[in-house]
């Protein structure tokens, strides 16, 4: 599709990224947000956009392992860069199944969502934060303060995501052990 | 035995697919779509003088303008007024595109379609709109005072005078012995979900058939609106309600002109189009509520009982009027809450602001009936110097008065008529779980370290539930999978699993075999819509019934292949036996098969219903007169009238005498639906509506300046909690069973948030020892409170919400 206009918008790029590990090259406009060219170019639609202003926290994705908002990131600028979704946070098995994150099997186990709709960027950024901890560290209610403290939900009131939180690090921790 | 499902906390089905980013949203449905974006107002009342849209035209991607003029038939008049009452004197909606009055910031003006959304905001920007700007009418002071009209046929602002009364409430004042009047505030908040809006068309030409996905409460209705808007039969026009991403009340408002305006679109260029609401324009287009001026009489005895109550109130219904007056009316019959006023009165004034029109949020003009209550309770127990808790037990109606009819109208058209309840134990429990009697020792423990500790309470009672009806339909098929659908929509409460649960019980089938739908007019088409705390009490019926019609369906067929009476019959684990003889069963799934004759073979599981199959008895058709094939029902769920459920919160707060912040350090909630379906889920719903109550209390407000410009207009600036400012909540529960549904349930869904203000306000005025009459309360409201020589905010910070 061509998004060239009369306004000086028609500058395209090629851009090679790793999504969830899979190798991908995606030409888009110069303009076009991470989280743009992730649904719309990628299909990934699991990154949900809830403010476009870096706010909420509900697009946010892995660039090279750390949580970024993806709407405050343009597409060309993770060119060479590992950008994993939601999609990509469970594994596959060696029977072909998915292991899910533990932290997105304590989500359903303790109610962590209601419309679902910020979970992706709690997901992700949880994940990250729990993937960077010492596992056999019991977590301490701080840590889940800031693993939780910068994503908006509107549905639950955040008191089960906290507990998902300490769910999936106990499981974390429980299998470090 | 099948497992017990009611009551249980069985975990969400509709989780699977959202944790593993495998929701579909609206925005991720229709790839190809075109985009659509909107020219908005810019202004809070203006006339629009020219619109020049030929800057646009050279955006190459550009596929189609339209303004008010390309609209025609019943396209280019007003919207509906959804919910007409009598009292509603002066309705005033807009129009789908400004026909040639603004009346409040974000009114959509011209729709521009491209081929994706970059392309359709630069065409936006180039579109050159003339004004002529005329006076705004901001706040609910400047309404009453009418020195400038919205709407220049209603010189008065006043849309609706409602009125409630039970005796004479100026009698009855005269002979209290004691009286009391003040004024309060509760200011702007909005539903906010984390998805806004949005709207996806598909236009089917060689049908002549409509498609459209809309991120809705109410998918039955959007579809008749467009139907009628668009002048097609009803037959060709289907809407889904996809998996919705909140939506507490805003999207319950319909049709919003992007809901008319993208199937319109979609028909005439003959592609799909896509219209995704950004976080601005929800901000400055999607509805608010909640704008009070509360004005307060009550009467009440040596012993503090109330004898009389009279309320006015300014109700600001922003710019028009689409969605009635049921807010104003929500506030006016739920006032009294659990408390025996013998004589009560309410004028409720709905007024017209230049502001983005007010329809229900969470809690619906309860919480503002909450604060009006509550906080008479407090100050009745201050003039008496009696214990908060105290006063209220005083003033509660008793378990023997039930029904309680308060000889009032509720919002359903219905009598108010409170079905039962247990208010005195509400307060026990409440005094138990948040250690009342404990405070004082807290608040000296607080003092040590420097805070002001303070607690507060407030009790409420919602009614829930209301009518018309829901529908269900239950279809075991030959595969032994179970479909369950319902007409209501979901935003996120949990349908999927509560159904499933209801059906899963009432046939006697595992829970993994059902499949439950909502929102979608393709499989039901009979729906009113989610709303007023009401999809477990009236579809959970509904569901319930229809089920309970497929196992006796089932129980027939089965007993003829049996050659057992119906009654001995059992189903359990998707199996139909005999009681007490094992071995003597059928599938239910075979069951399903058989209930339909065939012809055919398709495979093997048909050629058990096909005519040469066995012996059959000759002498009956091979469908009985009356009876129909398949193993399915449809039934509906009407209720009498709405079910009341009721709770008692309590917030305890600290607050720093050097900052002014005020910190929410306990919550606690008793919390009364009747039978509960899921404790998992409810428990869910009441602590995402305490995190809005908190949210309402102490961060969220809509601040318009005198323009009648949203000012803060972003996540940045309208504070929504974070989990750092939400408090853990202590739930206790007890179960009232409603009289007036076989399940014996209650509405859920909106209880957290109603008491929250009320709360947290006691809880305040409970700390610093002044009085608290306008919310949400900041910081910094608070300190220039406490230098004040006043002991009550006599106003909100301004008429408009931000310092002047």
């Amino acid at each position: 599709m061509s998004t060239s206009t009369a306004r000086g918008t028609s500058t395209e790029r090629t851009v090679r990224v790793t999504v969830n590990g899979v190798p991908q090259q995606v030409t888009v406009p110069v303009r076009r947000l991470l989280s743009d060219a992730l649904r719309h170019d990628m299909g990934l639609t699991g990154t949900h956009s809830g403010c476009e202003h870096g706010v909420c926290g509900s697009c946010t994705v892995l660039v090279d392992g750390a949580a970024v908002r993806s709407c405050l990131v343009l597409a060309v600028q993770v060119d060479g860069a590992a950008v994993t979704t939601v999609e990509g946070l469970s594994r596959s098995d060696h029977q072909g199944g998915q292991v899910l994150h533990p932290i997105q099997e304590a989500f359903r186990e303790c109610h962590a969502l209601q419309c679902g709709y910020c979970t992706p960027g709690f997901l992700t950024t949880i994940a990250a934060g729990l993937d960077a901890r010492d596992p056999a560290v019991p977590i301490t209610e701080d840590e889940v303060d800031e693993l939780v403290g910068g994503n908006l939900c509107r549905c639950t009131g955040y008191a089960n995501i906290k507990k998902a939180c300490r769910h999936a690090a106990e499981q974390m921790r429980q299998a470090a052990s | 035995m099948t497992t017990k499902l009611f009551g249980e906390p069985v975990r969400r089905r509709e989780d699977a697919r959202l944790i593993v980013g495998q929701g579909r949203y609206l925005d991720d449905i229709g790839s190809g779509a075109y985009a659509a974006a909107f020219v908005r107002s810019p202004y809070a009342h203006a006339r629009v003088v020219d619109i020049d849209v030929s800057g646009a035209l050279e955006v190459e991607g550009l596929l189609a303008v339209y303004t008010y003029e390309d609209l025609t038939g019943p396209m280019a008049e007003p919207l509906p007024v959804l919910i007409p009452h009598p009292q509603l004197t002066h309705a005033r909606t807009g129009y789908t595109l400004v026909r040639d009055v603004a009346h409040h910031v974000g009114e959509a003006v011209v729709m521009v379609v491209a081929v994706d959304r970059y392309v359709a905001e630069d065409a936006a920007a180039l579109i050159e709109v003339t004004w002529e700007e005329l006076p705004v009418v901001v706040g609910v002071d400047a309404a009453e005072a009418a020195v400038h009209a919205v709407h220049p046929d209603v010189p008065d602002n006043v849309a609706a005078r409602h009125h409630q009364e039970r005796g004479d409430v100026e009698a009855a004042l005269a002979a209290s012995a004691h009286t009391l009047s003040f004024t309060q505030y509760f200011e702007r908040s909005a539903s906010m979900p984390m998805e806004g809006k949005g709207v996806h068309a598909r236009w089917d030409a060689d049908d002549s058939a409509l498609r459209v996905h809309s991120s809705t409460q109410a998918s039955t209705s959007v579809r008749a609106a467009i139907a009628a808007k668009l002048e097609l039969s009803l037959e060709k026009v289907e809407v889904i309600a996809p998996d919705v991403g909140g939506g507490f009340g805003v999207k319950i408002m319909h049709p919003w002109p992007e809901e008319l305006l993208v199937p319109m679109a979609a028909i005439k260029l003959g592609h799909e189009v896509k219209w995704v609401e950004d976080r601005r324009e929800h901000f400055i287009s999607s509805a608010h509520e909640r704008q009070q001026r509360q004005e307060v009489a009550v009467g009440y005895d040596d012993d503090g009982r109330i004898t009389a109550l009279d309320v006015l109130v300014w109700h600001d219904n922003g710019a028009y009027t689409n969605y009635g007056i049921i807010v104003p009316i929500n506030t006016a019959t739920q006032l009294c809450g659990p408390y025996d006023i013998p004589v009560y009165r309410a004028r409720v004034n709905s007024v017209y602001t230049n502001t983005v029109l007010v329809t229900p949020y969470r809690g619906a003009g309860r919480p503002q009936g909450t604060f009006v209550m509550e906080r008479t309770m407090d100050r009745i127990a201050q003039e008496r110097g009696l214990d908060r808790l105290e006063v209220r037990r005083r003033n509660l109606i008793q378990n023997d008065q039930f029904p309680y009819d308060w000889g009032m109208t509720f919002q359903d058209g219905r009598p108010l008529v409170y079905d039962s309840g247990n208010y005195p134990g509400l307060v026990d429990k409440l005094e138990a779980l948040v250690d009342w009697p404990g405070l004082e020792d807290r608040r000296a423990e607080a003092a040590t370290r420097g805070k002001l500790l303070g607690a507060g309470m407030a009790m409420y009672v919602e009614g829930t539930g209301p009518g018309p009806y829901e529908g269900a339909h239950v279809e075991v098929l030959g595969s032994g999978k179970v479909l369950v659908s319902t007409g209501l929509t979901s935003q996120g409460q949990g349908h999927e699993t509560v159904f499933a649960q209801l059906a899963a019980s009432e046939l006697g089938v595992p829970i993994e075999d059902v499949e439950v739908t909502t929102g979608d007019t393709r499989r039901f088409g009979y729906a009113v819509g989610t709303f007023a705390s009401r999809a477990a009490v009236v579809s959970g019926n509904a569901v319930a019934l229809a089920a309970k019609g497929v196992r006796e369906k089932a129980l027939r067929i089965a007993a003829e292949l049996l050659e057992a009476d119906p009654g001995d019959l059992e189903i359990d684990e998707g199996l139909v036996q005999v009681k007490g003889t094992p071995g003597a069963s059928i599938p239910l799934r075979t069951v399903a098969v058989l209930s339909n004759p065939l012809r055919y073979a398709f495979d093997e599981a048909a050629r058990q219903a096909t005519q040469f199959a066995g012996p059959g008895d000759d002498s009956k058709p091979p469908i009985a007169v009356g009876d129909s094939p398949g193993l399915e029902y449809t039934d509906y769920y009407s209720p009498l009238r709405s079910t009341f459920a009721a709770g008692a919160h309590a917030a305890v707060v600290e607050i720093d005498p050097a900052t002014w912040e005020i910190d929410v350090v306990q919550y606690a909630v008793v919390h009364d639906c009747g039978n509960v379906v899921n404790p998992m889920i409810v428990e869910g719903q009441v602590q995402g509506g305490v995190a809005q109550g908190v949210g309402g209390a102490l961060y969220e407000r809509m601040a318009y300046d005198r323009d009648g410009q949203l000012q803060n207009a972003s996540f940045m600036d309208f504070l929504m909690p974070y989990a750092s400012e939400v408090p853990d909540v202590d739930i206790d529960h007890q179960e009232t069973p409603s009289p007036l549904n076989p399940l014996g349930i209650k509405g859920a869904g909106e209880a957290g948030v109603i008491p929250g203000s009320a709360a947290i306000a006691s809880a305040i005025e409970d700390a610093v020892g002044r009085r608290i009459a306008a919310m949400p309360i900041s910081p910094t409201e608070l300190y220039d409170l406490m230098r004040s020589d006043g002991e009550q905010v006599p106003r909100l910070p301004s008429a408009t919400g931000v310092p002047a």
